[in-house]
């Protein structure tokens, strides 16, 4: 009896002192990019490619499409491209296994650092609705350049960067001229 | 060794799926780390008030580019088979002017977006729905897009080849133009802090 007592008299403050525990404050940027560096490094030397965002959610569109409308699958070119040849399944891409990484990975970092929260990302002048309606449009708009554009910020800006490659040096460059041309129109959103 | 290690057979496919899993940890840890789980502080970029997108991207691609350019002179990574991805200039730069717009209204970026939903901000995962949606769209456009798409192939093009110098003298620039950028991006950072602070 008394030994669980003393259990519960414990566990009570526990659970308390984990509900106040704060967000810890983020890393260095410096820091960080350097660590994110020696990733993509990572991948260059072991696999011999770049990091990747957006093509891992072509594939599951690809997979989608497919499984509704086979015949449509098949004769669409960009579809077809991303299911290949049917000698394995379409999921069981390199760029989705790294996706699914980057879930845990943010996961693992976000529970050390006391920085899983479920809220909505806005400045204090948007209602959560309309942000979340941006949210939308602003990923309709990214899916939709990013195929375009042949990959994401990872794939080209990132990957592409590092490598030199002219095609992902303009992305980048046209990435930040089409932020900074509409950010103004757009600061209700975040200020 | 011979890098890259799976180009030279160190491993086969299923194994390199598991070491994309590995890898993605990596990069998904990072990323939040950087506080880019946030799409307040990713969309800050936009309004210079912070500049750690510049900061965070710049320090990743002149790490790796310093690195995989020391480890090509020293012999241990064949850069021949790092994968180039071919330039398509125009459809690449509207590419491009598209996502910045769509990075300001929606506040992330693919890669981000999953460590945004992954710690729980509800706006990174619709974001995501509209990716997939975008995405469709794209996919079910395609033969009126194709045309565009294949538009002004350069090929596997590299800064190097198109301006004619050695690979050494475009990552020595690149390094200078970063160390750059960041001094200006810390002035600016600076001056805007001050100016808010004398503004309330």
């Amino acid at each position: 009896m008394t030994t669980r007592a003393v259990l519960v008299d414990e566990a009570i403050p526990q659970v308390q002192t984990r509900a106040e525990k704060k967000a810890r404050p983020y890393m260095n940027p410096y820091v960080a990019g350097v660590g994110l560096g020696l990733v993509l490094l990572a991948a260059f030397v072991i696999m011999g490619r770049g990091l990747g965002a957006s093509g891992a959610f072509s594939s599951l569109v690809s997979f989608g499409v497919q499984a509704i409308s086979p015949e449509q699958a098949k004769s669409n070119e960009f579809f077809a491209e991303y299911l290949g040849d049917g000698t394995h399944h379409p999921l069981k891409e390199w760029l989705v296994f790294e996706v699914l990484g980057v879930l845990v990975g943010g996961f693992v970092s976000g529970s050390l650092a006391h920085r899983i929260k479920g809220t909505v990302e806005k400045g204090p002048r948007i209602t959560t609705r309309t942000r979340l309606i941006f949210a939308f449009i602003g990923g309709v708009l990214m899916g939709f350049g990013a195929k375009l554009a042949r990959g994401c910020t990872s794939g080209q800006a990132l990957t592409g960067g590092a490598l030199l490659g002219v095609g992902s040096w303009a992305f980048m460059l046209a990435v930040f001229a089409g932020g900074y041309a509409v950010a103004y129109f757009f600061r209700r959103q975040w200020t | 060794m011979n890098a890259p290690l799976f180009k030279f057979g160190y491993f086969g496919e299923e194994t390199g799926l598991i070491i994309a899993f590995i890898i993605g940890i990596g990069f998904g840890f990072f990323l939040e780390r950087a506080g880019f789980g946030s799409g307040r502080k990713l969309a800050a970029q936009f309004y210079l008030y912070d500049m750690t997108v510049f900061k965070v991207m710049f320090t990743a691609i002149v790490t790796a580019m310093v690195g995989l350019f020391w480890l090509g002179v020293l012999g241990v990574v064949d850069l021949s088979l790092v994968y180039v991805s071919p330039t398509y200039i125009i459809p690449q730069t509207i590419g491009g002017l598209i996502l910045g717009v769509g990075f300001v209204i929606g506040g992330y970026c693919p890669g981000t977006s999953c460590v945004g939903a992954a710690t729980g901000k509800y706006d990174a995962m619709i974001y995501l729905l509209g990716i997939i949606a975008g995405i469709l769209a794209f996919g079910e456009m395609f033969p009126l897009l194709r045309d565009f798409y294949y538009a002004t192939p350069m090929g596997q093009v590299t800064l190097p080849q198109l301006f004619g110098v050695s690979y050494g003298v475009i990552v020595f620039l690149v390094v200078l133009m970063a160390l750059g950028g960041f001094a200006g991006a810390e002035w600016v950072e600076k001056r805007l802090a001050a100016k808010k602070e004398a503004a309330s």
